[in-house]
């Protein structure tokens, strides 16, 4: 039976009930969220469950919306089953405040750069990583340079007018 | 030992029986910025650190102060040695992402400017390769027809290494005739270099004995790692983004996908080798195709979008609409839609995925590059540790690791 997007949603909601939501399919890649606590729970559920097999992590990066009040970091996962050739995208938002998430590092090995590069630019502690440090930029940087909050151009110059970008 | 009271050393360093090397990071052993401090036992690795990031420019920063259009030449900087499968990559993505139809004869010039720079890639990899064992003849040989590929490059876009090739929606301008004249040379000559390279390699002896069996990884570990392109189907697991999630018309092109068994330096060789193969026969028939467009369709090179691509230079100066569009794009004054895509090609090294998101804005609200040998160099140290270490620089080189992708 070829997996669909409906069947990895039933299954999902079957085990995690109301603790997995906010699902859609945008671009036809099945997307949802679950709390930043259970984001090892439901990873390992996708990898482990026989019908479903989400063996692969193609991505994980983190995205910040700094308006949205206590959730202002998100951590994306993109996965991939290769045998049924279907990707979904999980994502978990933690508050910038507090942004503990557990790392994935022991379900895939590919996760330890990653979280280190999403650590280096959002500044996501990643809880039992096993060498959480930056990873393309210099030690001694003390701020987290993808955030909003950090503007890309010398804010001391008036001759640009950021709102020709969409962006007042 | 005796430790004389006027020295003070570091503690732990008499004990130490092995030795702390830094390779790195200029080092002729390392082809480009990459640093590794290596813990070697006499001759074999124990440990290593890989340190990445001596390049970076925050692409993806960059990216979100800028619109779609101008996001292309910093694709270009990712893995340089296949500029314009990148570009296209990101054009793809955002076609897909604004839903834009491609006609089928800028799907095929496509597939023809991304199968040449898959062949410029996987040649200097595999030609790299065979400089760190020791044969520099290979390499100063097939840097001849990398030559032929760029002067196409040349004709059709203007540059050679950073392309930035083609737009969203298509091409800025049709292939000459002497883009084709020279795609016909490449096809004509490179079969028969390609084969007298392979000559050169496949069966030699030191050159099997140092690479078979060294830097190997079972296709588990490989998938656990996230290897994709051409070092995963080494270790035997065929996953090509071409075929899974086919884009610019591959599917009705007829091609394998070659796969390896063991996964170490000679297989990532002979896949290589093999795909070289694959993308002559791809470029053929898609030549091949496009010489079957009659009259108009001929003439074709891209879609119809005017939002998103550039009128004619003449219509600017004479026609409203035309110009219009024309400040509007330039000025990047076109809201995208609201929403998010991750779209992926196969690179020359692996799955390259594009991550977009977008609020409505001019520019993306963030862009993420998934660049696969970031990803997979990190299994660096599992391939080399207890080898010898003329063997990892060896498996260095045959990853295919590319320090502009591996920064972004």
């Amino acid at each position: 039976m070829a997996l669909t997007n409906a069947y990895i949603q039933e299954k999902l909601v079957e085990k995690f009930n109301d603790q997995v939501f906010q699902f859609s399919t945008d671009s036809g890649i099945l997307s949802f969220e679950s709390a930043a606590e259970n984001n090892l729970k439901v990873l390992q559920f996708l990898y482990e469950e026989s019908s479903l097999g989400f063996t692969f992590l193609t991505d994980l990066c983190g995205v910040n919306y700094p308006d949205n009040q206590g959730a202002e970091l998100v951590v994306v996962y993109h996965l991939h089953n290769f045998i049924e050739n279907i990707r979904i995208r999980f994502s978990i938002a933690v508050p910038v405040t507090k942004s503990d998430v557990f790392t994935a590092t022991k379900l895939f090995e590919s996760a330890n750069w990653m979280e280190r590069e999403t650590y280096d630019f959002f500044g996501i502690n990643f809880i039992g990583h096993p060498n959480l440090k930056r990873i393309l930029n210099v030690d001694e940087m003390d701020y987290f340079p993808l955030r909003k909050e950090f503007p890309l151009e010398d804010q001391t110059r008036i001759d640009k007018d950021d709102e020709m970008f969409g962006r007042g | 030992m005796e430790q004389h009271s006027h020295i003070t050393l570091p503690k732990g360093s008499i004990e130490k029986t092995t030795t702390t090397l830094n390779i790195g990071p200029t080092h002729p052993a390392t082809h480009g910025v990459f640093q590794n401090i290596m813990e070697v036992d006499g001759e074999r690795v124990v440990s290593t650190e890989q340190t990445v990031g001596y390049i970076h420019r925050a692409f993806e920063k960059l990216a979100e102060r800028r619109p779609l259009y101008q996001i292309t030449p910093i694709t270009d900087r990712l893995n340089y040695c296949s500029s314009p499968i990148n570009n296209m990559g990101w054009h793809i993505t955002c076609e897909r992402f604004l839903k834009i139809d491609l006609p089928k004869r800028v799907d095929y010039l496509r597939v023809i400017i991304m199968e040449l720079s898959r062949i410029s890639d996987h040649l200097i990899c595999n030609s790299i390769v065979g400089v760190d064992t020791g044969a520099y003849t290979g390499f100063l040989y097939v840097m001849q027809y990398r030559e032929l590929i760029y002067e196409i490059y040349e004709e059709v876009c203007g540059s050679r290494l950073t392309t930035n090739i083609g737009r969203i929606g298509g091409f800025e301008r049709n292939f000459t005739n002497t883009a084709f004249t020279k795609l016909e040379k490449f096809l004509n000559e490179y079969p028969g270099v390609l084969r007298e390279f392979e000559k050169l390699f496949t069966r030699n002896r030191i050159f099997m004995e140092r690479t078979q069996g060294t830097g190997g990884i079972s296709a588990a570990r490989a998938m656990n790692y996230g290897f994709t392109g051409p070092n995963l189907r080494a270790a035997g697991v065929d996953y090509d983004v071409r075929v899974q999630q086919p884009y610019s018309s591959y599917q009705d092109f007829d091609f394998k996908v070659p796969v390896g068994t063991t996964g170490d330096n000679y297989d990532r060789f002979l896949v290589r080798n093999a795909e070289m193969w694959e993308s002559i026969s791809i470029i053929k028939q898609a030549y091949q195709k496009i010489q079957e467009f009659k009259g108009a369709d001929a003439e074709i090179y891209h879609a119809d979008v005017p939002e998103y691509y550039l009128p004619k230079k003449e219509d600017v100066y004479t026609k409203m609409e035309a110009l219009i569009w024309h400040f509007k794009i330039i000025m990047g004054e076109i809201d995208l839609p609201k929403g998010q895509i991750y779209s992926a090609v196969e690179g020359g090294n692996g799955e390259l995925g594009f991550y977009l998101i977008s609020d409505g804005g001019r520019t993306p609200f963030r862009l993420h590059f998934r660049r696969p040998c970031f990803i997979y160099y990190q299994a660096f140290e599992e391939l080399i540790k207890g080898g010898m270490l003329s063997d990892a620089v060896v498996t260095l080189s045959s990853l295919n690791l590319i320090a502009g992708e591996l920064d972004a």
